[in-house]
């Protein structure tokens, strides 16, 4: 936990370094030129949870871009090939990677690569392909076309389970000035602190830059549960017991009339 | 009607859960296997994680056992002095096997040696009973009803420390019970599951009881091994997931009844022959399994960083 948060932290720093960065070095009016704000900061888990959709809006003095990342808290992940020995596939290599986002989404204006060179986009992580992954140091020597096997097998495997976008969203620009996107979560989020940047990107360098964040966290009694399982997992496991117990005495009476 | 399940951190559909837990109730009623062996593929494959899926199923399965021997019991088919003896030797396997489990993972591809064990075991036992069930079926076929013999008699009735088992009416040596519970115990405990599929087989053909007899006192041992399961799981990993157990054994306590029921209308050479036709088909779904070509060769997990 403290090093998760550790990794949020530093995070956070980079990204609120990288505005003051922009502000600095953009126009003076920068802080009134790009204002950006979601629908909620919290997406609730509740027991009915299937998923959420959030809208981020906003508007834009200056002419431009916009993109919009929204990433998850960083997680560590094992990616592991399996290889055929003796007719039996099974796992022989694995890779870990200590810093993968758990969710990844975006959204653009218009297509990424007409948008920025891709320099600038893996600069600042925008798209799935220009996510900085690398594996954790380990003893073993690592050629980098294996190393971009496993990254690209992480980033595809994410994709199928929906933690990572495939496409772009579409971001709706009114007026030049309004513009907004819907941000879909699946059902198989992890809470924590989630970041959205919004990006302003004109002549394909990035002129202005808005983080926001979002938490998610299980709330009711799927929260609860969770809670007294961790904290007080010995009455947890006799609880689950006697409720098996309850349960199965319970269906042989019932039954016992029948 | 969705449910977001709050250990295996997902929203599952309720019904599914339901019926999934209906199905393998009702397979644990009517054969005496917990049904562990199928619940926790079926959990992982509807995207539970594998954790989750083995402690949960523990769960679910003391549940399940609790209805069927009560069931079982009151027609008078449970034998609590076999149930005991196999406990005992149950207990001392399970403790044996966490060690040996542990020495596995060590060594790495503990998930192989899992698979190996279950297409190995199942395989076996499967093709078995199910040569032995076909050819009693047909031999009442042929001869009528011929009396059968109580059991036959081998090297193993020569053993020490003869024991009256009054209710299966048996007159046998302690240590062949003693010895099955002690080796079901090893294998429950590196294969997540009760053991009943590798229990009851053993019983009937090792022990010669009666079919009737074996079902009610493998679950009585299942009840114990479970829940031992389930507190263990708790506290050392938390990933019993208590709504989603308690779905599954809404499910799963009323299809054990219903099982319980439809065993009694069955002939046990045909109840020997189904659960062995059930057995060889998960074995040959995970045999096929381990050699053809996945889907993606590559999977991820995410390391617990807590």
């Amino acid at each position: 936990m403290v090093r998760r948060l550790g990794i949020i932290t530093q995070f956070r720093l980079l990204s609120l370094a990288v505005i003051a960065m922009l502000c600095a070095t953009g126009d003076k009016a920068a802080a009134q030129d790009l204002i950006a704000d979601l629908s909620s900061h919290r997406v609730d888990i509740t027991t009915g949870f299937t998923g959420a959709d959030l809208l981020l809006f906003g508007s834009v003095d200056d002419d431009g871009d916009i993109v919009i990342t929204v990433s998850g808290p960083r997680e560590t992940v094992v990616v592991r090939r399996k290889e055929r020995v003796a007719g039996i596939w099974m796992n022989t290599r694995s890779m870990l990677f200590d810093n993968a986002p758990n969710f990844y989404a975006f959204a653009t204006s218009r297509p990424l690569d007409e948008i920025a060179p891709p320099e600038v986009l893996a600069r600042q992580q925008i798209g799935a392909d220009h996510l900085r992954l690398r594996p954790a140091a380990s003893d073993e020597k690592l050629s980098p076309e294996d190393e971009a096997t496993f990254r690209t097998a992480l980033v595809r495997r994410k994709q199928v389970q929906g933690l990572y976008a495939s496409d772009p969203g579409q971001v709706t620009v009114i007026a030049g000035k309004l513009f907004r996107t819907q941000i879909h979560f699946p059902a198989n989020l992890a809470t924590g602190t989630y970041t959205a940047v919004v990006y302003l990107i004109r002549g394909g360098r990035i002129v202005h830059a808005q983080t926001t964040p979002l938490l998610v966290e299980k709330v009711g009694i799927g929260a609860e549960v969770y809670t007294f399982a961790h904290r007080h997992s010995a009455i947890y496991g006799l609880a689950a017991i006697l409720i098996a117990v309850a349960a199965g005495w319970l269906a042989a009476a019932v039954f016992r009339k029948v | 009607m969705y449910i977001y399940l709050p250990i295996a951190e997902m929203s599952v559909n309720v019904l599914t859960i339901l019926l999934m837990g209906g199905a393998i109730g009702f397979l644990s009623g009517l054969f005496g296997v917990g049904g562990g062996f199928l619940m926790t593929p079926l959990l992982i494959f509807i995207g539970v994680p594998a954790p989750v899926a083995v402690s949960t199923g523990a769960n679910q399965i003391v549940a399940s056992s609790i209805s069927g021997v009560i069931a079982h019991w009151r027609r008078g088919n449970l034998d609590f002095t076999m149930g005991f003896v196999l406990l005992a030797g149950g207990i001392v396997g399970s403790s044996f096997g966490v060690l040996l489990f542990k020495f596995l993972e060590s060594l790495g591809q503990i998930d192989l040696v899992i698979k190996l064990c279950y297409v190995v075991f199942l395989g076996v036992i499967g093709c078995l009973m199910l040569l032995e069930s076909i050819r009693t079926i047909l031999q009442v076929r042929q001869s009528g009803a011929r009396r059968r013999k109580l059991h036959q008699h081998t090297w193993m009735h020569g053993l020490p420390l003869k024991i009256r088992f009054r209710k299966s009416k048996l007159y046998i040596s302690a240590l062949l019970p003693l010895g099955i519970g002690f080796f079901v115990g090893i294998l429950s405990a590196i294969m997540g599951v009760g053991g009943g599929f590798i229990m009851v087989p053993a019983m009937i053909y090792m022990l010669g009881m009666r079919t009737s007899m074996v079902v009610g006192t493998s679950l009585l041992q299942i009840i114990f091994v479970t829940a031992n399961v389930t507190f263990l799981q708790a506290i050392s990993t938390q990933t019993v997931d208590v709504v989603l157990a308690i779905l599954l054994l809404i499910g799963a306590v009323v299809g054990a009844q219903f099982g319980s029921q439809f065993a009694v209308k069955l002939k046990g050479e045909q109840l020997r022959g189904l659960l062995a036709l059930l057995v060889v088909s998960v074995c040959l779904k995970l045999a096929f399994d381990l050699v053809v070509t996945p889907d993606d060769i590559f999977s991820i997990v995410v390391a617990n960083n807590g």
